[in-house]
């Protein structure tokens, strides 16, 4: 049972670390792409996209090789700065941010391509900054869309595990999250420890789910504005 | 003068190329400028305003030049001082009527608080009748209630002119005639100089002192209808 609640918290840390980069870079990738025409743009996003395609091993892979002992990255950072990346909890926040990423930005991207831009129009007419037309119209309207990629995002983090295996390891109490330590607990044959990870794993990933539909844009028409306030 | 507006722009449109080419001065207190849908009147309204770029031209709002290209000059839409009324009136849905009205009196990067009081607020909500319905959200609003907060959000921000894109488009007759005599009131009562854009005959004759008529991006009649 301890380990089962051990690895719930890393779990947690691990994916709400994730979650709050892939907020705050998902939303401005997302403007960026929704507003900006620019040579290379479809490029971009497939590029930024393939996370949500490639086996997560692949991406442990690549992860690997840049954060590793010989990698570009990896190399610098422990020169610098003394820090290894490869087999700590901030390797695996690292992983699951990158594999969650395209939840977020395309949801953000979505999302922001959907507001009214006279809506934009009317507020600088008013004599508002950019980035007040930005935080007041529209963020807000975007919010719904992004809150549900969020979320989505957030159950993907909680879940990784192949990118997370490969660049963090399944160092118990330290790298072991939840989906890890049901692995270990089946290859050990400890049954009952698998049963009852299992069961927290699925409980936490049906309330996100509830969660995120609840958020979810144009479910039903005139529920959804109901968000807005 | 007034105005002093020379525009131009050309708009591809998927194969078609479009011209626009659009000159003209008013002193009028009321203009009009009329012309079929896509004769280009939105287009020289936003550009009036700073919403749209002429790729070449000059404006002129009394004796201030908001937009020349050749001296580089183009006023950002916020340092125009101008009020806009757009066609489908752009209420903001995720606030309510009062926040609507009173959002240009906030500048930061927050919007007005649900209970935000003011003054001018106040005033306008109620030349407007507004008072029932100011707790409501715009997409609760009649078509006539919606106009009229958008006429008041703009008229709070004391605009040095208002421009209206089709105010009346999208009413049923009646309503019509008794919103333009509305408006009529208020910009005698305001002396505040609109200008107006329509495809409806019954808006110039109601509104108009001067009507520049446009069709495929030309001006081809300017007139003053009480000459």
């Amino acid at each position: 049972m301890e380990t089962a609640w051990v690895a719930l918290a890393l779990t947690l840390k691990v994916a709400g670390w994730a979650t709050a980069i892939n907020l705050v870079l998902g939303v401005a990738v997302g403007y960026a792409l929704s507003r900006w025409r620019f040579v290379g743009r479809d490029v971009i996003d497939a590029l930024l996209t393939l996370p949500m395609v490639l086996p997560p091993t692949v991406l442990g892979y690549y992860l690997l090789v840049v954060l590793g002992r010989h990698g570009a990255v990896g190399q610098w950072l422990k020169e610098h700065f003394g820090i290894q990346l490869i087999f700590t909890w901030q390797g695996a926040v690292i992983a699951a941010s990158i594999v969650a990423f395209p939840l977020v930005f395309k949801a953000a991207r979505a999302a922001f391509e959907n507001v009214e831009p006279t809506l934009e129009q009317a507020a600088r007419v008013l004599g508002l900054s950019e980035l007040a037309v930005f935080f007041r119209v529209t963020l807000p309207l975007a919010w719904r869309g992004i809150m549900s990629g969020t979320l989505l995002a957030f159950a993907r983090a909680t879940g990784e595990f192949g990118a997370t295996l490969m660049v963090a390891g399944s160092i118990a109490g330290e790298t072991q999250t939840l989906s890890i330590a049901v692995y270990e607990a089946v290859q050990a044959g400890q049954d009952q420890t698998a049963h009852f990870l299992v069961l927290v794993t699925s409980i936490s990933c049906m309330a996100i789910l509830l969660g995120a539909g609840y958020l979810a844009p144009g479910r039903v028409a005139g529920q959804a504005n109901r968000g807005w306030r | 003068m007034r105005w002093q507006v020379q525009v131009q722009r050309r708009l591809g449109h998927a194969g078609s190329v479009f011209e626009l080419d659009i000159a003209f001065q008013s002193d009028a207190q009321r203009l009009v400028l009329f012309g079929p849908s896509g004769a280009g009147k939105t287009q020289t309204l936003m550009m009036m305003a700073g919403l749209n770029t002429p790729s070449q031209g000059r404006v002129v709002f009394q004796d201030q030049v908001v937009f020349d290209s050749q001296q580089s000059i183009n006023l950002a839409a916020r340092q125009r001082g101008l009020g806009y009324v757009f066609q489908d009136y752009a209420l903001f849905p995720h606030l309510t009527v009062r926040q609507n009205i009173g959002f240009a009196l906030k500048q930061g990067l927050q919007n007005p608080s649900l209970a935000h009081e003011d003054s001018s607020v106040a005033h306008w909500t109620q030349v407007f009748q507004l008072q029932a319905v100011s707790e409501l959200y715009p997409e609760q609003l009649s078509g006539g209630q919606r106009q009229r907060t958008a006429l008041a959000r703009a008229l709070v921000a004391k605009p040095r002119a208002l421009l209206l894109d089709e105010p009346f488009a999208a009413m049923d007759r009646p309503l019509r005639q008794r919103l333009r005599e509305e408006l009529l009131q208020l910009q005698t009562e305001l002396a505040l100089p609109m200008v107006l854009i329509t495809h409806d005959e019954e808006d110039v004759q109601a509104f108009a002192q001067q009507v520049i008529q446009v069709d495929k991006g030309r001006v081809i009649s300017d007139a003053n209808p009480y000459d």
